[in-house]
């Protein structure tokens, strides 16, 4: 079954070409049609208040601006809150965060509208702001219930333990950056219906919120997806507001409207990864095996639960990372602040909940006095063991990548030549990390994992190929073609990959949780199979074949009993219409074995885990404060990689994207709740000077997983958590510089934070 | 009237001359390729090359068309991704293809862009110079490895094939389009006088836009313009007696690939290359980034560690100040009512290895300094200090020349305990603010360690640091 991709399969990047001759068309490249009208949001200018005065007369009279719309306009409901109904389209009277969009102004320029928004007179009667969550939490504000996860016995643990370390830690926010901003672009339909085109990972999300906003039902509303400019988990929930205000617009001016984000209203306006703050307490027995650890996580949600709910959940069940711990109590709090909501982004609370470990694993070894990474490796995940939330551990990889990172990269002979290097030199000093890595994949709220494909083959041989994933980067177009093209054993030439669209498979999942490729090509098997089990019985029909032949497909011919017969796939296909076989199938797909019971906590959630080892080298300017990443080489669990050169970027661009977490990427706000660093003039993210100077990717082989499609294994988020290590690998560096150094394991690791530990 | 060659294409067009050319391009010509992502000139998408014939033959720079205006391209070829894809694949292209270089493919065309601009503009075309002619892009997918592997076989294709900056033996290898080679007589047909001065003295003097199209995008659009970029006669550089003199609307790209630049200032290549990125440095102009009076800007500070003068004009008159009176408060100079900046100069240092440039940013290239310092010391051989200019960013409302800290070690011997007493003096003459750039505590810090790098460079025994820990 798990055929191996021929050469030119593996080079097969169906966009690439378009890409690389900036022929590929993204949202805001759309023919703009006649008539259309430009939005432009007016948004509060405080963090925390009540309006009590808002008047746009001057603003509604300014040149070119046809309509400003309020909730008022809002013929349905004034509620885009997903998972708990907490937040208004359009702000009513209270106020939540900088940012929170108040007015839509339509104008015929972008221009327009824009000068328009500096003549809408609003006053504001100011409250409290709350940026903390720590501070939201003692003052009761709170978004959702807080969750705890148990397991064993954590305080009888305690009991008998050698050494017991707390601490705390936090982690900062982080923006996502796709390159191509937020936006949408409707167009008004006969019988009172909008078709929206949107940069979304949700075109269901984007069609319920729409559709909801409007008081219309689903159908109604149609929303198409060509491609997005990069998501990472930002346009999973958050595309859809700008999507009603536009279906909005349209619903009731008639007219096209369009609104893309400029790079400033995004920044200002989105949520982002969710800053935390966290304690911790973990115990060791004699051999300095973990025996109890409990955490306490303090998550800083923003103004609206938006998916917070979904990612505390998924801190926890990454509270213990890749070890094993046999006591385990993790609580989080879903904390309510003025800043904007936070949402997915790659990890989704994932890197939070293994930051504090890894943190508490460091400042143990560090007082035990023995190498971080000793400590990590006595306790690293065994099979058999069980996880906090029911799960027991099954084809475990961790000792595997962890012990081959060590073999093939000769740690202790590259530990030896830091060493001489840091001895040699008085200001120049590097640190190394280990950074083990155990993802689970599979939506937590189980519902959620199913999909659907639609498969036309046409009468002359080609194939048309949809499915609920939306293409961002992450290659998942191309590996629908590989499965389509594997499936009916024809040339890839043949297939192409339609839009994502609402019409065609509806009630999508989002591309998310690492699990689109999954699920939408499982789905899409599903398609192909039922075609071709109508090919198998037409032939058998046909050349009056015995019941227990073995009819096949591949390299463009049907072969029977694996005797290639002279049917060309375009004669079978052609055949076969002619004789009216039904040549179009929908396929579904629902992930076998999961389930989680939110009662107890307990379940079996994900399909499957991912495994992975990093190894982190750093070298940093001592005089300075400044630091350069020579290395990042890594041992990681692929299953059977239907395609490497997609998997390898993915994982490339992961590890930088969370090292640039961990240390580039800082994400201010001030005390009014005021964003700092609102520009890429201030907020910076890698460049290419900036990412390691090597990244060596190995992979581990195994047979793959039979939940993963074609075995291979799900790759779009796991890597981002190697990132971590560039933190510890920093760290490493300051104590061999200032073995006294005072750590505060405050992530991210910038260039203030290292000069002021180097020296402290 | 603005006229230029588009590609392929001459454009005659009455559009407003503060017209972003990335807004141009995108809305009126079509040409939807190049990205719009930052409009700070922060990503690199909506990077094009822009060609101009000078001195004989066709120069190409990269630039970013977001933060560009339209009258900026006026006698000049604009190219775009469009513009090289006219044909087959170029092997730039596939090779960013063969090493998956591209995934959401946002950013794809602005590297494809940078990289061919490596091979027009560069000296050599080796692996470090398409480096660097990518540093002004951003890419959030593929964390850049697979992109260096797309150049790893480019280098190696144009080793294998000989190939250099020659651009028929370009166009015969395929990496760039035929037509290319008719442009300068095509160029040349187009009326080659500068775009008449605005003489309204309200109209905004605008050389590459690189601060005023992030700070107001808005009002430019519509705003009056008096355009100095490329005007001839603040464009020459020389050296006579031992001072370089050059004008205000060279920009920092002219500077870094000047011969007479690189031999006021040897060794000058790593300093330039701290200074923002590819695309910015072929716009920024030097006078701009004087003007502009940020107390951060990086040649601002560089000119003050030389202790540079600069010429204004109003009308016919001239004269000439040192650039440390210039600056009067934060964003206030010693500038008259249509007054304007002309020319800078330079003494030379005497040595070249004895001016020193330092920065400390977040990021090591195209990144604001948090702090920046530079620093000119000429010694006597029993190290008594003769000469000595010292200039410090980000400490203070202005960018800041430290004149008492150089009064306390002029004409004394340079020793640990002179450092000491010194650092205690930079430090009173100082003021700097907490902002997104760090706590004034740190800057405090970080401005003393590179005071102290400047002179771990002059004798690298002359300070203990580590007995700074814990201080």
């Amino acid at each position: 079954m798990n055929r191996k991709m021929s050469d030119k399969e593996r080079k097969l990047n169906i966009d690439a070409a378009f890409h690389v001759t900036g022929r590929t068309k993204y949202l805001d490249d759309l023919p703009e049609w006649q008539g259309t009208l430009f939005a432009k949001v007016f948004y509060a200018p405080k963090a925390h208040g009540e309006i009590t005065k808002l008047d746009y007369t001057k603003a509604a009279q300014s040149d070119g601006v046809f309509r400003i719309l309020s909730y008022k306009d809002i013929p349905g409901e004034n509620q885009i809150g997903g998972i708990i109904p907490d937040e208004p389209l359009l702000a009513e009277t209270e106020l939540h965060f900088i940012g929170q969009p108040i007015l839509l102004i339509l104008a015929d320029s972008e221009l327009q509208a824009e000068k328009a928004k500096s003549l809408v007179e609003i006053e504001i009667k100011e409250k409290e702001v709350i940026v903390d969550p720590k501070e939201a939490f003692e003052k009761g504000e709170l978004l959702h219930a807080s969750r705890t996860f148990t397991l064993g016995d954590t305080n009888a643990a305690f009991e008998d333990c050698a050494h017991v370390f707390s601490g705390e830690v936090a982690s900062g926010g982080q923006e996502h950056l796709y390159l191509e901003t937020q936006g949408a672009y409707a167009f008004p339909q006969n019988r009172g219906s909008i078709v929206v085109h949107s940069s979304t990972q949700g075109p269901t999300a984007v069609q319920r919120t729409c559709a909801r906003i409007l008081g219309v039902s689903m159908n109604q509303v149609e929303v198409d997806v060509n491609r997005i400019g990069g998501g990472f988990g930002g346009k999973e929930d958050q595309a859809s507001p700008w999507a009603a205000m536009v279906a909005l617009a349209a619903f009731v001016t008639g007219r096209p409207v369009k609104y893309i984000l400029s790079r400033h209203e995004d920044l200002q306006m989105t949520g982002k990864r969710h800053p935390y703050k966290s304690e911790y307490k973990i115990g060791f027995d004699e051999d300095l095996k973990i025996k109890a650890y409990e955490a306490t996580f303090y998550q800083n949600g923003g103004a609206a639960a938006d998916l917070s709910p979904a990612v505390m959940e998924r801190t926890l069940f990454h509270a213990t990372n890749s070890y094993s711990v046999p006591n385990v109590s993790v609580t989080a709090h879903g904390c309510k602040t003025n800043l904007p909501p936070n949402t997915a982004f790659r990890g989704f609370g994932g890197p939070q909940g293994m930051f504090v470990i890894e943190s508490a694993l460091h400042n143990a070894a560090r007082k035990l006095g023995l190498p971080f990474h000793q400590l990590q490796e006595r306790n690293l995940l065994i099979e058999g063991m069980e996880f906090s939330y029911g799960q027991i551990v099954a084809e475990a990889k961790a000792v595997d990548c962890w012990d081959q990172a060590k073999r093939q990269y000769d740690l202790s002979r590259w530990e030896r030549e830091v060493e001489t290097f840091n001895a040699k030199n008085k200001y120049q000093k590097k640190g190394l990390s280990l950074m083990p890595v155990c993802f689970g994949i599979s939506f937590t709220n189980t519902p959620m994992n199913q999909a659907r494909a639609l498969v036309h083959v046409y009468s002359d041989g080609s194939v048309g190929v949809s499915t609920g994933a939306v293409e961002m980067g992450q290659g998942v177009n191309t590996k629908m073609v590989q499965v389509a093209a594997h499936a009916f054993g024809i040339d890839s030439q043949r297939i192409k990959l339609e839009n994502t669209n609402t019409t065609r498979v509806a009630n999508t999942s989002p591309s998310a949780a690492s699990a689109t490729a999954d699920l939408n090509g499982k789905a899409l098997q599903d398609a192909c199979n039922q075609i071709k089990d109508r090919f198998t019985a037409f032939i058998k029909r046909a050349l009056q074949l015995k019941a227990e032949d073995l009819v096949g497909f591949k390299e463009e011919q049907v072969f029977i009993n694996n005797k290639k017969v002279d049917w060309p796939w375009e004669d079978l296909v052609n055949k076969a219409f002619l004789a009216r076989e039904n040549l179009s199938a929908k396929g579904h797909y629902a992930t076998p074995k999961i389930h989680f019971d939110k009662s107890k906590e307990k379940g079996h959630p994900f399909a499957y885990h991912v495994y992975g080892t990093a190894i982190t080298e750093v070298t940093v300017d001592c005089l300075r404060g400044i630091y350069h990443f020579d290395a990042v080489r890594l041992v990681h669990d692929f299953g059977s990689s239907m395609n490497p050169g997609v998997d390898l970027g993915q994982i490339e661009g992961g590890l930088v994207q969370g090292m640039g977490w961990m240390t580039l990427e800082d994400l201010v706000y001030n005390e009014k709740g005021e964003l700092k660093s609102g520009t890429l003039a201030t907020y910076k993210i890698p460049d290419a000077n900036y990412a390691p100077d090597v990244i060596d990717v190995q992979f581990l082989e195994t047979d793959g997983h039979d939940l993963a499609i074609l075995k291979s294994k799900a790759v779009g988020e796991p890597p981002l958590m190697y990132g971590i290590g560039a933190y510890f690998a920093l760290t490493n560096a300051v104590l061999a510089f200032n073995p006294n150094a005072n750590l505060t394991y405050e992530a991210p690791m910038t260039t203030e934070k290292l000069l002021m530990a180097l020296y402290s | 009237m603005i006229d230029f060659i588009l590609n392929n294409q001459r454009i005659k067009t009455a559009a407003p001359p503060g017209t972003a050319v990335l807004d141009f391009v995108r809305k009126q010509r079509q040409l939807t390729g190049m990205k719009l992502v930052c409009k700070e000139g922060e990503c690199g998408a909506c990077t094009m090359l822009v060609g101009e014939w000078l001195n004989d033959r066709m120069i190409y720079k990269s630039m970013t068309s977001c933060i560009m205006p339209l009258v900026n391209a006026h006698g000049k070829h604009l190219l775009t991704i469009e513009g090289l894809s006219a044909g087959d694949l170029t092997p730039i292209q596939q090779a960013m293809i063969d090493t998956t270089g591209t995934q959401c493919g946002f950013c794809t065309p602005g590297f494809v862009v940078s990289m061919t601009g490596a091979l027009l503009n560069s000296r050599h075309t080796n692996t470090e110079n398409f480096l660097e002619a990518i540093d002004g892009n951003i890419c959030r997918c593929t964390g850049y490895k697979s992109i260096e592997r797309a150049i790893g076989k480019i280098v190696d294709d144009l080793r294998e094939k000989q190939l250099d900056n020659d651009l028929l033996a370009l166009i015969n290898a395929n990496y760039l389009p035929a037509y290319l080679a008719d442009i300068p007589t095509r160029l040349k047909a187009i009326a080659s006088e500068f775009p008449k001065a605005n003489t309204d003295a309200k109209a905004i003097r605008l050389g590459g836009g690189t601060d005023l199209y992030v700070q107001r995008p808005n009002e430019m659009y519509e705003a009056d313009i008096n355009p100095v970029f490329s005007r001839p006669d603040m464009r020459e550089i020389k050296i006579e007696n031992g001072v370089c003199t050059f004008g205000a609307a060279l920009t920092m790209g002219d500077l870094y690939h000047s011969p007479t630049f690189q031999k006021a200032l040897p060794n000058s290549d790593y300093l330039f290359r701290l200074l923002s990125s590819t695309q910015i440095r072929n716009m920024a102009t030097i006078g701009g980034n004087l003007v502009n009076a940020s107390p951060i800007g990086d040649f601002t500070i560089l000119l003050l560690g030389l202790n540079a003068a600069i010429e204004l004009r109003k009308e016919r008159d001239s004269r000439w100040i040192d650039l440390k009176d210039f600056y009067l408060d934060y964003k206030k100079m010693d500038l008259q009512e249509g007054e304007y900046l002309m020319n800078i100069r330079f003494q030379l240092p005497e040595n070249p290895g004895h001016f020193y440039f330092d920065k400390i940013s977040q990021r090591k290239y195209l990144d604001i300094a948090g702090v920046n310092s530079a620093m000119t010391l000429r010694l006597e051989e029993d190290k008594t200090i003769a000469e000595m200019h010292l200039s410090a960013g980000g400490v203070g409302p202005i960018p800041q020349y430290l004149t008492k800290t150089i009064e306390s070690m002029l004409g004394q011997q340079l020793t640990e305990t002179l450092l000491d007493k010194a650092l205690q003096v930079l430090q009173s003459e100082i003021s700097p603010i907490s902002d997104a750039r760090g706590s004034a505590d740190y800057k405090r810090m970080a401005l003393r360690q590179l005071v102290i790098a400047h002179f771990l460079k002059v004798d690298e025994n002359i300070y203990p640091v580590e007995k700074l820990i814990g201080a």
